[in-house]
């Protein structure tokens, strides 16, 4: 009987440890492979539709208790809402008139100069439904999705600015990454001085624009819009304001935090932008010079 | 089984599908959009570490990576997150589950409370490795309030168990 382990009484199946190690691989691989390789997506949706009505049957009490504040709102509060509504509007359409006049007056400047047409966007109007709980980033959740028209990377804005950027898309609602979420950039143009730079989420609901030389021409309030240089965002939308500049000569940088523009972490309506058409090709790249340069437009275009 | 080893009690054997409900139900509950509101507790993970202990011969480390990645998929969290810190905990519940089922339930809430936040804290790891935000330490308070609701939750889930043997006519419960 030496060497030999008595058979068990109960059946267990496969000894604990050994089961331990092989989901422990298994959830490991697909951690990995989600995070980096981005490989599982097609199996993330499928996963989302058995969760789908589970999902909306829990975000129920979450509906009712937004609309029950709604419905309990006092009829003052509505008035005077209702009051300053109607006097934005009609400051907004003196300017939507004129807005239409400069538009024309702009096409027709274009087509003198031949130059291109600016583009002309679809937009789709979203709500907001609920932050994403994942305590590690910064998400919230869409009520539409790929039925509606949304995809993937399209930029979406609320009434004051830029706000994100879709980041995954099930077929009832979307996943929008705020600019704050740490993993978020966008590339964009200070407007007094006309720089070009790289917006960064921090991560503690402020941004900041990095690789800007210590001694770049940049002031506490100054006015931070898109460039458009990704293809993605429409140019000239505001982002944000610069809320300091900390430059410190021992270091390559300054370091910018700035604001964010549209109320990013309060919200129920956006506009979600439907994609621009491709830019035109690139120029062919020069061969040697100017290596920096291409460093920092290729930082720009990511 | 008895309500503790301690106990002279017998309960009647639990049924699987009531193990599964009630983890349903803690998913339902985890799906629930509460944003970013400190102390909230993941209650799959509490649920699923009560089944581990009470039922170590029926229950373990599948059911935790299945309803982690049902959780990840919910929550919008990586996929695999939560799989991974579950399949952790279960197997530590059912290692844990001769010792722990001798004491009263305030006890063993001490005793599960380490797993939990280990579990979490594995979470942590995991996504800070990744690049993701540090969240805060807030996030931590969910196992405590976690393990508070074990005490609780040691009388409602085995509530099935303790029924008579033989029903009665006259008494319906």
């Amino acid at each position: 009987m030496v060497g030999h382990s008595p058979p068990p009484f109960f059946k267990r199946g496969p000894a604990p440890r050994v089961k331990l190690a092989f989901f422990l691989v298994l959830s490991l691989s697909i951690l990995i492979s989600d995070i980096n390789l981005r490989y599982l997506e097609a199996f993330r949706q499928g996963l989302s539709v058995l969760a789908y009505p589970l999902q909306m049957a829990a975000a129920t009490p979450a509906d009712f208790v937004r609309n029950a504040s709604n419905y309990f709102a006092s009829l003052v509060r509505l008035q005077i809402e209702n009051k300053d509504l109607k006097a934005m509007q009609l400051e907004g359409a003196e300017r939507m008139l004129r807005l239409e006049q400069v538009e024309q007056e702009n096409a027709r400047l274009r087509a003198l100069l031949e130059s291109r047409p600016r583009q002309q966007v679809r937009s789709i109007v979203a709500e907001i439904m609920y932050t994403a709980k994942d305590p590690f980033s910064r998400k919230v959740v869409l009520d539409k999705g790929a039925q509606a028209g949304i995809e993937p990377g399209q930029a979406v804005v609320d009434d004051a600015g830029v706000i994100g950027q879709i980041t995954r898309v099930f077929p009832m609602q979307s996943e929008l990454t705020l600019l704050t979420d740490k993993d978020q950039a966008i590339p964009v143009l200070l407007v007094r001085s006309g720089l070009r730079a790289v917006l960064f989420g921090s991560g503690d609901g402020l941004m900041e624009l990095r690789y800007l030389a210590a001694n770049a021409d940049v002031q506490p309030g100054d006015k931070v819009v898109t460039s458009g240089l990704d293809g993605l965002f429409l140019p000239g939308l505001p982002v944000a304001t610069v809320a300091r500049v900390e430059r410190d000569q021992a270091q390559t940088f300054a370091r910018i935090p700035c604001l964010p523009a549209a109320g990013v972490e309060s919200f129920t309506h956006v506009l979600v932008l439907g994609n621009r058409e491709a830019l035109p090709p690139r120029p062919p790249e020069p061969v040697v010079i100017n290596k920096g340069k291409g460093r920092k437009a290729r930082a720009a275009k990511e | 089984m008895q309500p503790t080893n301690r106990s002279s009690r017998i309960l009647l054997p639990v049924k699987m599908w009531f193990v599964y409900l009630t983890l349903f139900a803690a998913l339902f509950l985890n799906y629930i959009p509460t944003g970013h509101l400190p102390a909230v507790p993941d209650f799959v993970a509490l649920v699923l570490a009560f089944w581990c202990v009470r039922e170590p011969l029926k229950i373990g480390i599948g059911a935790g990576f299945v309803f982690g990645l049902m959780t990840d998929i919910g929550v919008g969290a990586a996929l695999g997150q939560h799989a991974f810190a579950y399949v952790l905990l279960a197997y530590a519940a059912n290692e844990l589950s001769r010792r722990v089922l001798w004491f009263t339930p305030v006890e063993q809430a001490l005793h599960v409370l380490p797993l939990l936040f280990l579990s979490q804290a594995m979470m942590v790891v995991v996504r800070l490795l990744a690049g993701a935000e540090f969240p805060g330490w807030w996030m931590f308070f969910g196992s405590f309030v976690a393990a508070l609701l074990w005490i609780p939750l040691h009388y409602v889930l085995l509530l099935p168990q303790h029924r008579p043997v033989d029903r009665d006519e006259n008494r319906p419960i």
